[in-house]
C-alpha cells in the first residue's frame, strides 16, 4: 500500500483556469503584504477564495479575528462553537468545498469536537482554526489550554499544530486543500497565540495538499473491464448512490449511466438529491427507515452497484443478510472503505464520475433485466409510503412535511436534526436535486438543523428556500443559533415536529423496552413560538391540519427567520423499520411486526 | 405519497404501514460471513487471524507515534508489538508492527495506516523477511557461571554482572526468544524487556512499496502502484 500523485484529468484545466482568474479575483497587486502570523492564516484563505466563516471569539484567537477585521471574508458570529462547526459543515455540503470555522483555546476547541466528528463521519470539507496558548506555555496546564491537536485527532483527516508564523500561512492553506481533496473531511490548525501575533513578511504560496495524501482518480483499466462484463451479464442490477457522488460532483454522471442502462436506483440518505426520487428507476433510500421496495431491490438484487458509500450499518442492518445473493461492484474514492464492511467483488478505486464515465464505454450490452425492473415497480405499489390521517387523532408530521415539499421549489434546502423527525422528512420530501438535503447522518448529532441551516443559507443562492425540519429535542439542543439568524437577518424557515418527546428514544421504548419511557417525555419543552418572539424571530403554533397551509405560508413569505411549533400526534412512529442488525428484507411496517 | 382525505386512510393502520408482513415476502437464501464475503460453499467461509508484519515509513511529523497508536486502538486492530526508528533519511523513521488479525482485518490495518497524512508508505512484509527482536533479561545473580554457559549457547551478551544479579541481551526470532526465556527460567527470571519485530525485506527487495534499496539517503516519493 503507498501512495500516488494526482492523476486527475481536470487537474490541468483547473490550474489553467485559476491562473486566468488569479489577477482579476485575488487582486494580487493590490493585496498588501502580511505582517503578522494571523495575517498570513487570513490570506492563505483570502488566497483559497474562501468567502465566509463561522466562529466565537476568545482569548487566544483574537489575533486572528484581528486579522479578520481588515479582510473581506465574511465572519458569522455564532451562539456557540458547536454552531460554527455544524454552520461550516452544512456551508460545505451546499458548496461542495470546505467551510471554515474558528474558535479559542480550550472550551472553544472542545465545542467544535461534535461538529468536527460530524463532519468527519459525513466526509464533510471542514477547516476549523482554533487558538492555542503561547507555544512556550504550552503542556503547562495554562488557562484554557487543552490539548487540542490530541483531542480532534481521531475524527479529522489531520490535524496540525503551528509553530512558527513564517509558515503557518502555508499550513493554513495544506489543511484547506486536505479538506476538499479526495474523499473530504475535516482538518484543524492550531494556532498558538505567539505564532499568531509574531512578525512574519512570509506571504502564504498556492495551497498544495500533502504529498503523502494525493488520491488515486483514475481507476485500472482492467478492472473496470472486468465490471463492465459483470454488469452486463446481470439479471437483477441495482445502483446504489451513496454521498460519495454528490461530493464527486457526479449527479450527472450517475444520473446519465442509470438511464442509458435502465438500471433501478437505490440511495443511500446522505446520497438522498443524487437521483430524482420522482422518476420511475427511483427506489428510494434504503437502510433501517428506508423505502420498503429500495429494501426488497436490495435483499434480491444479483449486482450490487455500489458508488461512494461506506456501507454503514444503518444501510446494511445485519451483514450476513444485507444483499445476500449479490456481488458488488464498489466504486470509491478511498481505497480503505473497499471490502471494510462488505466485500468487493469487483472495486473500483478512483473519482465517481471518472470512473462511471470509463464503466460507460467499457459496457457494449445493456443488461437485460426488464422482469427485474417490473418487479421493482411491483415493490412500489406493495410497499406505498403512505399513512393514516383518522379525524380523532392529532396532526401527522408526515402531512406537514408534505405540505412544506409542495409549497417550496425544488431547489429549497432542506436541514434537520436526528431523530424522528429526521426520517420523516427524509421519507416523505421528495429530493430531485443534490446537495438540498443537509442532514447529519453518520454521528446523528442532535441539534444539527438549526446551525446547519443558518450555514446553509449563507451558502445558498438568493432565491433558494432554506427549510430545517427539527424536532423538539433537536431544536431545545442549539436553540441559540436563533439569535445569529435574527441577527444576520437570514431568511430561514423552521418547522419544528413537535411531540413532547424525544421520539426516537420513545419509540424504541415502546418496541424493545416495554413501554418503560425512561427520559423520554419532553413536554417540559418551551412554547417554541413564543420563544421565537422572544429572540426576535417569527413564531407560529399549529395544532390542526387546516392551519398548516396557512402558516407554511406566511412563514415562508416572511424574509427573516421563523418558527412553526407543529404539535403533532405524540404516538406517530416511523416506518418501515428494520430493527438494529436485521434483515433489510424482513422490515416492519407495524410495531406488531418488530 | 400523500392522504390527505381520510378515505383512502382506511385501509392502512393508524400507526404504521401497508403491505405483505415479513414472513409473507420471499426471502433469498444467501448469506455473508462477518467479513461480507458473500458465503460460497466452494470457498472457504471464514478466515482465521494470522500473524503479519507491517513496516511503515513515515515523516518524523509530531504526534506520528501517537497517530498510529490510537488508529489501532479506535479500529480494533490486535497489536502485538511495534517499533519504531531513524532511518538514514533526516525526517523519516520506519515503524515496524505486528498485529494479529484475518485478512481482512490486515488489508484494512494497511489502508487505514496508508491514508495518515505522515505515513509514506506502508506494506506487509513476505514471511521470508529479516527479523529480529531484542530483550533483556535480568536473572538472579547466584550461579554466573552457568547463566554465562545458557547466554553463550543463545549467542547472547552478558551487559552487567553483579553479586545479585545480572543482565543478558539476547536476539533472534520470536521462537528463539521464547526458548531461551524458557532455559534462563531455572536461575530466577527477575524483569524482562521486549522490544518486538524489527524487520527489513530480504535481499534487493523493497521493504515499503516505493522504497529504493542502495538510495536509502534520497527519500522515498510517496507513489501508488495499485
Amino acid at each position: 500500500m503507498s501512495k500516488q500523485a494526482p492523476s486527475s484529468p481536470n487537474a490541468e484545466s483547473e490550474a489553467a483556469a485559476a491562473t486566468e482568474d488569479g489577477p482579476e479575483e485575488s487582486g494580487d497587486a493590490e493585496q498588501s503584504p502580511v505582517t503578522t502570523g494571523s495575517e498570513s492564516v487570513i490570506r492563505a484563505l483570502e488566497n483559497e477564495g474562501i468567502e465566509a466563516a463561522f466562529g466565537v471569539q476568545g482569548g487566544a484567537i483574537m489575533p486572528i479575528y484581528d486579522a479578520l477585521y481588515h479582510s473581506d471574508i465574511r465572519h458569522i458570529t455564532m451562539a456557540h462553537e458547536q454552531g460554527a462547526a455544524h454552520a461550516a459543515d452544512a456551508f460545505s455540503v451546499v458548496r461542495n468545498e470546505p467551510g471554515v470555522c474558528l474558535a479559542t483555546s480550550g472550551p472553544g476547541a472542545t465545542n467544535l469536537v461534535t461538529g468536527i466528528a460530524d463532519a468527519n463521519m459525513d466526509s464533510d470539507g471542514l477547516l476549523a482554526l482554533t487558538g492555542q496558548v503561547p507555544a512556550d506555555m504550552v503542556g503547562s496546564d495554562a488557562f484554557q489550554e487543552t490539548d487540542t491537536t490530541g483531542v480532534t485527532a481521531p475524527i479529522t483527516k489531520h490535524n496540525y499544530f503551528a509553530s512558527d508564523a513564517d509558515t503557518v500561512g502555508d499550513t493554513v492553506g495544506e489543511a484547506l486543500a486536505l479538506a476538499g481533496e479526495g474523499r473530504p473531511g475535516p482538518t484543524l490548525v492550531d494556532l498558538p497565540k505567539d505564532v499568531s501575533l509574531d512578525e512574519t513578511d512570509v506571504q502564504p504560496g498556492p495551497a498544495e495538499p500533502p504529498e503523502t495524501t494525493r488520491p488515486q482518480y483514475v481507476p485500472d483499466e482492467e478492472d473496470v473491464q472486468v465490471a463492465a462484463e459483470a454488469i452486463e451479464a446481470a439479471e437483477r442490477p441495482l445502483l446504489l448512490f451513496g454521498g460519495g457522488v454528490i461530493k464527486a460532483d457526479a449527479t450527472d454522471e450517475a444520473r446519465k449511466f442509470a438511464y442509458e442502462y435502465e438500471i433501478p436506483v437505490v440511495t443511500t440518505m446522505p446520497g438522498i438529491g443524487s437521483f430524482p426520487e420522482d422518476d420511475d428507476l427511483c427506489l428510494s433510500w434504503a437502510g433501517m427507515h428506508g423505502t420498503g421496495y429500495a429494501n426488497m431491490a436490495i435483499t434480491h438484487t444479483d449486482l450490487l452497484i455500489a458508488v461512494g458509500t461506506r456501507f454503514d450499518d444503518r444501510l446494511t442492518g445485519g451483514i450476513d443478510t444485507f444483499a445476500p445473493e449479490a456481488e458488488v461492484v464498489h466504486i470509491d474514492i478511498d481505497p480503505a472503505e473497499i471490502s471494510k464492511n462488505i466485500h468487493a467483488d469487483y472495486p473500483l478505486i478512483g473519482d465517481a464520475g471518472i470512473v462511471l464515465d470509463q464503466l460507460d464505454d467499457a459496457i457494449d450490452e445493456t443488461p437485460e433485466a426488464e422482469e427485474w425492473r417490473e418487479q421493482c415497480l411491483t415493490w412500489k405499489e406493495e410497499y406505498p409510503m403512505d399513512y393514516a390521517t383518522p379525524d380523532d387523532e392529532p396532526l401527522k408530521p408526515q402531512f406537514v412535511v408534505e405540505i412544506l415539499d409542495e409549497a417550496t421549489d425544488d431547489d429549497t434546502i432542506v436541514t434537520s436534526g436526528v431523530g424522528q423527525h429526521q426520517m420523516w422528512a427524509a421519507q416523505y420530501w421528495d429530493f430531485t436535486e443534490p446537495r438540498t438535503w443537509v442532514s447529519s447522518h453518520g454521528l446523528g448529532t442532535m441539534g444539527y438543523g438549526l446551525p446547519a441551516a443558518i450555514g446553509a443559507r449563507i451558502a445558498a443562492e438568493d432565491d433558494q428556500d432554506v427549510v430545517c425540519i427539527d424536532g423538539d429535542g433537536s431544536f431545545l439542543m442549539t436553540i441559540q443559533e436563533l439569535s445569529v439568524a435574527v441577527r444576520e437577518e437570514l431568511d430561514i424557515t423552521v418547522a419544528v415536529l413537535n411531540n413532547e418527546y424525544i421520539g426516537m428514544v420513545r419509540q424504541w421504548q415502546d418496541a424493545f423496552f416495554e413501554g418503560r419511557r425512561m427520559a423520554a417525555e419532553y413536554n417540559w419543552c418551551p412554547e417554541f413560538d413564543k420563544l421565537a418572539e422572544a429572540f426576535g424571530a417569527r413564531g407560529w403554533r399549529v395544532d390542526e391540519y387546516d392551519e398548516v397551509a396557512d402558516a407554511v405560508e406566511e412563514a415562508l413569505d416572511y424574509d427573516g427567520p421563523s418558527v412553526i411549533d407543529f404539535h403533532i400526534d405524540p404516538a406517530e412512529n416511523v416506518y418501515p423499520m428494520v430493527p438494529s442488525g436485521g434483515a433489510n428484507g424482513k422490515f416492519a411496517l407495524t410495531e406488531d411486526q418488530l | 405519497m400523500s392522504s390527505e382525505d381520510s378515505d383512502s386512510s382506511d385501509d392502512l393502520p393508524k400507526h404504521g404501514l401497508q403491505g405483505p408482513k415479513p414472513e409473507e415476502r420471499p426471502h433469498p437464501e444467501g448469506r455473508r460471513n462477518a467479513q461480507g464475503i458473500r458465503i460460497d460453499p466452494a470457498a472457504e467461509a471464514e478466515h482465521e487471524p494470522r500473524r503479519a508484519v507491517l513496516s511503515a515509513l513515515v515523516e518524523n511529523d509530531p504526534g506520528v507515534l501517537s497517530r498510529i497508536a490510537g488508529l489501532f486502538s479506535r479500529r480494533q486492530f490486535n497489536i502485538e508489538s511495534l517499533t519504531v526508528g531513524p532511518t538514514t533519511v533526516e525526517d523519516h523513521s520506519r515503524i515496524t508492527m505486528v498485529i494479529e488479525e484475518p485478512d481482512p482485518g490486515i488489508d484494512q490495518a494497511e489502508k487505514q495506516l496508508a491514508k495518515l497524512k505522515p505515513v509514506i508508505s506502508v506494506g506487509e512484509l513476505d514471511d521470508d523477511a529479516v527479523r529480529t527482536e531484542l530483550v533483556l533479561l535480568k536473572v538472579e545473580g547466584d550461579e554466573p557461571d552457568k547463566v554465562h554457559a545458557v547466554t553463550e549457547m543463545y549467542d547472547g551478551q552478558t551487559l552487567d554482572a553483579g553479586p545479585k544479579t545480572i543482565t543478558v541481551q539476547l536476539t533472534g526470532d520470536e521462537q528463539e526468544i521464547d526458548d531461551a526465556i524458557d532455559a534462563f527460567r531455572q536461575f530466577g527470571i527477575i524483569e524482562i524487556a521486549r522490544t518486538g519485530y524489527t524487520a527489513l525485506a530480504r535481499g534487493d527487495q523493497a521493504t515499503v512499496p516505493g522504497e529504493k534499496p542502495g538510495t536509502a539517503n534520497e527519500p522515498t516519493k510517496p507513489k501508488n502502484t495499485q
